[in-house]
């Protein structure tokens, strides 16, 4: 065909490490979406690429640190944020970024999520919710909606879900966000501005897992799933939802809220001087 | 000094710039030194929430460059075993002070024991090669605190200080040398610019240590805890693996010459060789001494590092010597490394922990080895 247009360099070859692609991801998964947000926004930055530095847990979404071409640690599972936490107090200069997913950071690395946010340490975390462990093949996590079925929860979800907004305000986070991987600009320009702030602060990012939350769920397609946030989102602007709206469930015909619920100015963790 | 207070003067005079802690009996004391010391040195103290935390954080740090450190005892060892696993596959230099209490579990608190010593070396999954150095005094607690920052440093390994409730609590004479004279060794760093070719795993020299080059250098590193080949890119296959394996263990061998450290005590022509380390080593001093009063042939070898395990030395003198007492607060930890290289049984003198094991424990013993030999 006359028309093909061929191409030598993707506009991010520099920031990804293109000599591991393909990547690990199912098709329809929403993870690479918002990992490419995250590249557009470092190289939007004002800040030099190699203070950045991406740090991950353990999961799908745990593997962003080895595509991302920057320096990047891939850590144990639920521990990416105290490792984060280190290495940022070691070294300000660096602009620290957590990326990782709702199991990894709100299960087994739930305690050291809620403390990141009460000390309000400046660092980034970009959390990828998909209402499951995707990795292990569709395990019920802890966002899982109530009912939801998943490989450990055959008959149905007995437990009740966290809703990150409300609990990352109560533990006082500095920033908090929530999109869905239809909105990349505002993904994107969300990252760009968590950049500038100082402190502790979260963007939720929902994203499509059609292999494992999917398929026992009645979503198979990940387009299915992209078509449900482009007709169930609602912005919010001032922040102004309650916990109960807070609450997701892609099986049931309610609204996703998104937007910025929390912009504050709590103190930043700094280290003691003398 | 206090032992946990000259363990923390220790990680200062080593150039230690980051502590990340959790309270706990009986090592507290290094972490409200240090709370109080590293700011005064442009360093950073952190109470983590948990000590799953805290290695993490020690981990972090020092993937930024900084010396870092933790202190806890048993039951925050067992939380940290997962992160020491990463820690050695990333080859990330970082310092943990053990200071032992009566375990398992909860155990005793405020009292000592010395029955870590296996979980250090083997309490990660899989295989893997660590260091641990074992102090029996104040001063000690000091130097091998620097010597620990060194060797940690040097090898990209992680190195524990297994200390004891009564070396961490004992208060003794420490000298700190001035700051000249306190040797510190240097982490291998890359000798390429970081525009060029840099595989930050692939370890060119006979040492096998991998040049580490640090977040925001500019060299674009992957760390990972999976298996991964000399890029530092995860690698799904058995070649790498045992490849990786091998040599993360081969390290610490190959280099065992400048790890180890033991003292003897009249070990030449000995007929009887009391092993002892820590605490329990003071003990084991004493007895001989009384023994050697009596005319019994016996010396004491003090193991000062106790991985990698003296291999050849217990070997060497196990050609030499009639007996081995092992005398340890634990129920034959090292007693069992000593019978595989001696390769015949020896004589235990072991207690759970909780108290000291007493000098007349260790010279009976002897008595009744040398009895058995007709002295």
């Amino acid at each position: 065909m006359n028309n093909t247009i061929i191409v030598d360099n993707h506009p991010l070859d520099t920031i990804i490490r293109a000599d591991r692609m393909p990547h690990i991801w199912c098709p329809g998964c929403g993870i690479g979406i918002a990992m490419r947000c995250y590249a557009q926004a470092i190289l939007d930055s004002d800040i030099p690429v190699d203070q950045h530095v991406v740090i991950s847990g353990i999961g799908c979404s745990g593997r962003v640190a080895g595509y991302m071409n920057i320096d990047s640690y891939h850590t144990t599972h639920g521990r990416a944020i105290p490792f984060a936490v280190g290495m940022k107090l070691a070294n300000p200069e660096l602009m620290v970024t957590v990326f990782s997913g709702d199991g990894d950071l709100a299960a087994i690395g739930g305690n050291h999520l809620i403390h990141a946010a009460r000390r309000n340490v400046d660092i980034k975390v970009i959390c990828i919710n998909n209402f499951n462990y995707g990795m292990t093949g569709g395990q019920v996590g802890p966002t899982t909606p109530r009912g939801a079925r998943g490989t450990t929860a055959p008959y149905g979800n007995p437990e009740l879900p966290f809703n990150f907004p409300y609990l990352m305000a109560a533990c006082g986070a500095n920033y908090l966000s929530r999109w869905t991987t239809i909105h990349v600009r505002q993904i994107k320009n969300d990252i760009l501005y968590t950049f500038k702030k100082d402190g502790f602060t979260f963007i939720e990012v929902l994203a499509p897992c059609p292999i494992g939350f999917g398929k026992t769920n009645g979503i198979e397609d990940g387009l299915e799933e992209m078509e449900l946030y482009r007709q169930r989102s609602i912005v919010v602007h001032d922040g102004d939802v309650t916990a109960d709206e807070l609450y997701i469930d892609l099986r049931e015909d309610y609204p996703i809220f998104v937007g910025t619920f929390l912009d504050g100015e709590r103190p930043a963790y700094h280290p003691v001087a003398v | 000094m206090h032992g946990d207070h000259a363990c923390a003067e220790g990680a200062v005079a080593a150039g230690c710039k980051f502590f990340g802690g959790y309270p706990i009996t009986p090592s507290t004391e290094i972490a409200e030194m240090l709370a109080r010391r590293l700011p005064q040195v442009g360093g950073v103290f952190i109470q983590m929430e948990d000590e799953l935390a805290s290695i993490a954080a020690i981990i972090g740090a020092s993937a930024a460059g900084k010396r870092s450190m933790t202190a806890t005892s048993g039951p925050g060892l067992s939380l940290m075993m997962e992160n020491l696993g990463l820690a050695v596959m990333l080859e990330i230099p970082c310092v943990i002070v053990d200071v032992q209490r009566g375990s398992p579990s909860t155990g005793l608190p405020t009292m000592p024991g010395q029955s870590d010593i296996m979980q250090a070396r083997w309490g990660s999954h899989g295989d893997y090669a660590i260091v641990a150095y074992t102090p029996w005094s104040p001063q000690e607690m000091f130097d091998l605190t620097v010597l620990a920052f060194n060797v940690a440093d040097r090898f990209r390994v992680p190195v524990l200080l297994m200390a004891d409730e009564v070396v961490g609590h004992m208060v003794e004479r420490v000298t700190i040398p001035p700051v000249d004279e306190i040797e510190l060794w240097e982490r291998k760093r890359p000798q390429r610019s970081p525009n060029g070719h840099f595989e930050a795993f692939r370890a060119e020299g006979e040492d096998l240590v991998p040049p580490i080059a640090h977040a925001g250098e500019g060299y674009k590193v992957h760390f990972t805890g999976l298996t991964h080949d000399e890029r530092g890119y995860p690698d799904m296959t058995a070649e790498t693996h045992d490849k990786l394996v091998q040599r993360l263990i081969a390290k610490v061998k190959r280099n065992a010459h400048a790890i180890i450290r033991t003292e003897e005590y009249h070990i030449e022509g000995a007929s009887i060789v009391v092993i002892a380390y820590g605490c329990t080593a003071r003990s084991a001093r004493s007895a001989v001494r009384k023994a050697r009063a009596d005319g019994i042939s016996v010396g004491l070898l003090r193991l000062i590092s106790l991985w990698p395990f003296p291999e050849e030395k217990i070997k060497a003198l196990a050609n030499e010597t009639d007996e081995f007492i092992i005398a340890e607060m634990n129920l034959g930890q090292i007693s069992l490394e000593v019978e595989r290289l001696a390769r015949r049984p020896v004589k235990g003198v072991h207690h759970a922990g909780g108290a000291m094991i007493p000098p007349d424990t260790i010279l009976n013993a002897i008595y009744e080895t040398a009895g058995g030999k007709g002295f």
